[in-house]
C-alpha cells in the first residue's frame, strides 16, 4: 500500500489474493487451443503490435489471390467468393457483436437489418425497382441510415424487455420483415430485384471490375469495411459508451443507479447493430446481385448468433473469425453442406462446454489510457512488481513492464 | 489524509504547487464542497410505501442534514432497504415525497436521480463482475461526462480529456477506500472485503451529495469494521453527506451524528446516538429483544 493513512488492508487479503493468482494461472494452463491469445497479445509492447496487426491484415488481403491449398473451397466452391462470402459474414459478426457480446441483449431477429439493408441496395439500384435510382456506393451509407431507423423504432419499444422476453420480440421483429417482404407488392417478394447495382469501375478491357461472378474485389471491399467498423467499434468500447454496455450487460438496475442512462444506451447498441447489419445487407445484395425474400429466415439470424458466440462473445476479433468460419465451413465440406445445422448444433454444444466464453474469449478493454494507469499505478508499488502473487508475475518477462490489462485476470477464469 | 497523496497522479496544478488538497477535491473539483453544514439536504416526507396489501413504509418523515452521518436502524423487516430503495427511485413511492435541496425527486428515473445526487451501495454487492476495479469506478465517475457516442467514435478532444481525467480521479478514488494495488484485478476475483470498499469507491464517484451506505459492513469481521468506520469518518469529513443503513449497533453508536429507528415501517424515533441508548421505545422494538443479533 502506497497510502500510509489510508484504511489498512483487510487481514487474510494477501493470501486470499495470491490463491486467486494461483486460480487464474491454472485456468490458464488448462486453456487447451487458442489459450492465451489475448493474454499474451496484451503482453506485446504497442509497436509488436502494430507488426503483427499489419502483416495480419496484409495476408487477409491476399487470401483470395494466393487460394491456398487444402483451406481452399476449390473445386466445390469459387474460392474468390467463398472469401467474398466470409467476409460478409464476419461482418455482419461484427455489428451483431455489438448488441449480443457488449450490451447482452439477445437479438434473434438481426436477420431483418440485414434484410433492410438488402432491400435498401436493391430498391435503389436495380432496374426492376420502380424507384429512384442512385450510384450503388451510395447505398451503402443509405442502407446503414435506413437500418438504424429500424433499429429506433424496434428498439424504443422493446427495449424496455429484458432477457427472454427481448428475445421473443426481435424474433418476431425477424419474421415481420420477412413477410412485409413477401406481401408488399413493392418488394416483389420471391421475383425480387435482378441485377443489383455495383461500385463503378473497370479494368483494362473495359469489364466491370465488381462483377458479381468475381469475388476478390467484394471482399477487398468488406474486408476494408470491417477494418473500419472495428476500428469505430473499438473507440466505442474503450469509452463510456463501451462502459455503459458491459455494465448493463452486467448488472443492469446497478448500472442505472450508477447513472448510466441504461435505456438510451441500449437503444444506441440497437442502433449502431442495426447499421452495421444494414451495411452488410447492402455488401451483400450487391454482391449476389439479387435479392429476394428467401434469403432472410429465422435459420440465418440463428446462424448469425452461431458465428458471435462461436467466436467468443464479446470480443470483435472472435466475432470475425466466428462468422468467417460459419460461412467457410458448409463452402469447404460441401459434402457436409446439408448437414450444417447438425453440425454447427454440436460444434456449439462442444464449445459450451469446453470453451465456454468461445474461440477467441478476450475480456474488453474499457479505457482508453488504462495501459499507462495501470502501469503506473503498478511502478508506484515497488515491491508489489516482483513480489510473489503480484499481478504482473504471472508471465514474468516482458509481462512486467507491459502488464496493461493482461494480467492473469485477461482470459479470465469463465465459471 | 493529504500527506499521503501523491502528486504525480494528480493533474491539477494545485497538486503541482504543493497545495493540500482532499480526496474531496481530487475526485471531484467541479463540486462546490458543502460548507453549510446543519440545513436539511434531503427531506424525506410522508413517505409511504405499500406492496399489496402490505405497508412497507408508513408515513416516514425526516430530515437528512448537510455534513451529516445519519444512521437509519430498526430491527429485521422493519422497512430500512424499502426506504432506501424508495429514495434512490428503485421504488415508487404510493405517496410522500423525497427532496433532494428543496426539489423533489418524484418521478425521476433512477441514473437522473444518482446525478442529481444521491449515490448508493448495495446490501448484497453488485458490482460489474468482468470489469476490473479501476473500470468499475470509471462507471460512476462516467455520470458527469458530456462527451457521448459521436465524441467517442470521432476521439474529440473533450473526450479524450474526459477518458484521462476519469481515470485519475478513478485512481485516487481507489486510492481513497485503499485498494489502489488491485486497479487492475477483474472485480468479481476481488476479495470481499475489497468489493464492499469498490462499492463505496464507485458510488462516490458519481459526485454524491449524499451517499446512501446499506450494510456496508455486513459480514464483516470487527477489526474490518473498525477500519470502515474510519472511512466513513473520513468521507464526511471530505464534505459528504453519509445515510447509513446498518444492523451492527455499536457501529451505528460509533459513527453516526444522529440516528433515525424504524419498526415495521414507522419512525419510532430520531434522536443523537446517546438518546436513542436510552430510549425505551427502542429498547423494547430493538435492543431489548435477545433474539436480534445486537452486537
Amino acid at each position: 500500500m502506497s497510502t500510509t493513512e489510508g484504511p489498512p488492508l483487510l487481514p487474510g487479503v494477501e493470501s486470499k489474493k495470491e490463491s486467486l493468482d494461483r486460480e487464474s494461472a491454472r485456468a490458464h494452463r488448462g486453456g487447451g487451443w487458442f489459450s492465451g491469445v489475448g493474454q499474451r497479445w496484451n503482453a506485446l509492447p504497442r509497436q509488436k503490435q502494430w507488426l503483427y496487426l499489419i502483416i495480419i491484415v496484409v495476408i487477409a488481403y491476399l487470401l483470395p489471390v494466393i487460394n491456398p491449398p487444402f483451406i481452399t473451397t476449390e473445386p466445390g466452391n469459387n474460392w474468390q467468393l467463398a472469401c467474398a462470402q466470409m467476409s460478409i459474414y464476419a461482418l455482419v459478426a461484427v455489428g451483431l457483436n455489438v448488441v449480443v457480446g457488449y450490451a447482452g441483449l439477445l437479438d434473434l431477429g438481426y436477420v431483418a437489418f440485414f434484410a433492410v439493408g438488402s432491400y435498401t441496395a436493391a430498391m435503389l439500384t436495380s432496374p426492376d425497382s420502380p424507384y429512384m435510382h442512385i450510384p450503388y456506393l451510395w447505398t451503402l451509407p443509405a442502407a446503414m441510415a435506413v437500418a438504424m431507423f429500424f433499429g429506433v423504432v424496434l428498439g424504443i419499444p422493446t427495449l424496455r424487455l429484458r432477457g427472454d422476453y427481448l428475445a421473443i420480440v426481435t424474433l418476431g421483429f425477424g419474421e415481420i420483415v420477412r413477410i412485409l417482404a413477401t406481401i408488399i407488392p413493392a418488394m416483389k417478394g420471391q421475383v425480387g430485384f435482378q441485377n443489383v447495382g455495383h461500385p463503378p469501375g473497370t479494368d483494362s478491357t473495359g469489364a466491370p471490375i465488381f462483377l458479381n461472378s468475381s469475388g476478390t474485389p467484394w471482399y477487398w471491399l468488406t474486408v476494408t469495411v470491417i477494418i473500419i467498423i472495428m476500428l469505430l467499434a473499438g473507440n466505442l468500447e474503450r469509452s463510456r459508451v463501451g462502459r455503459a454496455w458491459i455494465a448493463i450487460r452486467e448488472d443492469e438496475d446497478a448500472a442505472e443507479i450508477m447513472g448510466v442512462p441504461t435505456f438510451k444506451y441500449k437503444v444506441w447498441a440497437f442502433v449502431i447493430g442495426a447499421s452495421v447489419g444494414g451495411l452488410s445487407g447492402a455488401l451483400f445484395a450487391g454482391q449476389v446481385g439479387f435479392v429476394n425474400n428467401q434469403k432472410f429466415d429465422v435459420v440465418t439470424s440463428v446462424l448469425f448468433l452461431c458465428a458471435v458466440v462461436l467466436g467468443g462473445t464479446g470480443n470483435k476479433v472472435g466475432a470475425v473469425l466466428g462468422g468467417a468460419l460459419v460461412a467457410y465451413i458448409p463452402l469447404r465440406f460441401t459434402a457436409i453442406a446439408e448437414y450444417k445445422f447438425l453440425i454447427f448444433g454440436i460444434a456449439l454444444v462442444l464449445i459450451m462446454i469446453f470453451r465456454p466464453a468461445g474461440l477467441l474469449p478476450a475480456r474488453q478493454r474499457l479505457l482508453a489510457y488504462g495501459r499507462s494507469a495501470y502501469n503506473k499505478m503498478l511502478g508506484k508499488m515497488p515491491g508489489r512488481k516482483a513480489g510473489p502473487g503480484s499481478p504482473s508475475d504471472e508471465a514474468g518477462g516482458p509481462r512486467i513492464n507491459a502488464p496493461g490489462l493482461g494480467g492473469p485476470e485477461e482470459e479470465g477464469v469463465r465459471t | 489524509m493529504s500527506e499521503a497523496l501523491e502528486p504525480d497522479i494528480d493533474v491539477q496544478a494545485l497538486a503541482e504547487q504543493g497545495v493540500d488538497l482532499e480526496v474531496a477535491e481530487r475526485v471531484a473539483p467541479d463540486r462546490d464542497i458543502a460548507v453549510k453544514v446543519g440545513d436539511a439536504l434531503v427531506q424525506v416526507q410522508n413517505l409511504t410505501m405499500k406492496f399489496g396489501g402490505l405497508t412497507a413504509l408508513d408515513n416516514v418523515t425526516f430530515d437528512i442534514l448537510r455534513g451529516e452521518i445519519l444512521g437509519l436502524i430498526g430491527p429485521n423487516g422493519a422497512g430500512k432497504t424499502t426506504c432506501f430503495n424508495a429514495m434512490t427511485g428503485v421504488y415508487k413511492p404510493s405517496s410522500g415525497k423525497v427532496l433532494l435541496e428543496g426539489q423533489s425527486l418524484g418521478g425521476l428515473p433512477q441514473h437522473k436521480i444518482t446525478r442529481r445526487g444521491l449515490a448508493r451501495t448495495f446490501q448484497n454487492i453488485r458490482l460489474f463482475g468482468e470489469m476490473t476495479a479501476l473500470e468499475n469506478v470509471v462507471v460512476g465517475l462516467d455520470a458527469r461526462h458530456r462527451t457521448s457516442v459521436g465524441g467517442a467514435l470521432l476521439r474529440l478532444p473533450t473526450h479524450i480529456r474526459e477518458e484521462k481525467s476519469a481515470i485519475e480521479r478513478g485512481m485516487a478514488l481507489l486510492e481513497f477506500v485503499g485498494i489502489a494495488d488491485h486497479a487492475q484485478f477483474l472485480s468479481r476475483h476481488l476479495p470481499y472485503g475489497y468489493q464492499r470498499r469498490l462499492e463505496i469507491a464507485r458510488a462516490l464517484a458519481t459526485d454524491p451529495k449524499v451517499l446512501c451506505l446499506d450494510e456496508p459492513a455486513a459480514g464483516f469481521n470487527p477489526a474490518e469494521k473498525e477500519d470502515l468506520m474510519g472511512l466513513i469518518r473520513t468521507i464526511r469529513d471530505d464534505g459528504y453527506t453519509v445515510l447509513l443503513i446498518e444492523h451492527d449497533m455499536k457501529l451505528v453508536m460509533g459513527v453516526t451524528d444522529r440516528i433515525v429507528v424504524l419498526e415495521f415501517g414507522k419512525k419510532i424515533a430520531d434522536a443523537v446516538p446517546r438518546e436513542i441508548r436510552e430510549d425505551p421505545k427502542v429498547i423494547s422494538a430493538y435492543l431489548g429483544e435477545p433474539e436480534d443479533d445486537v452486537a
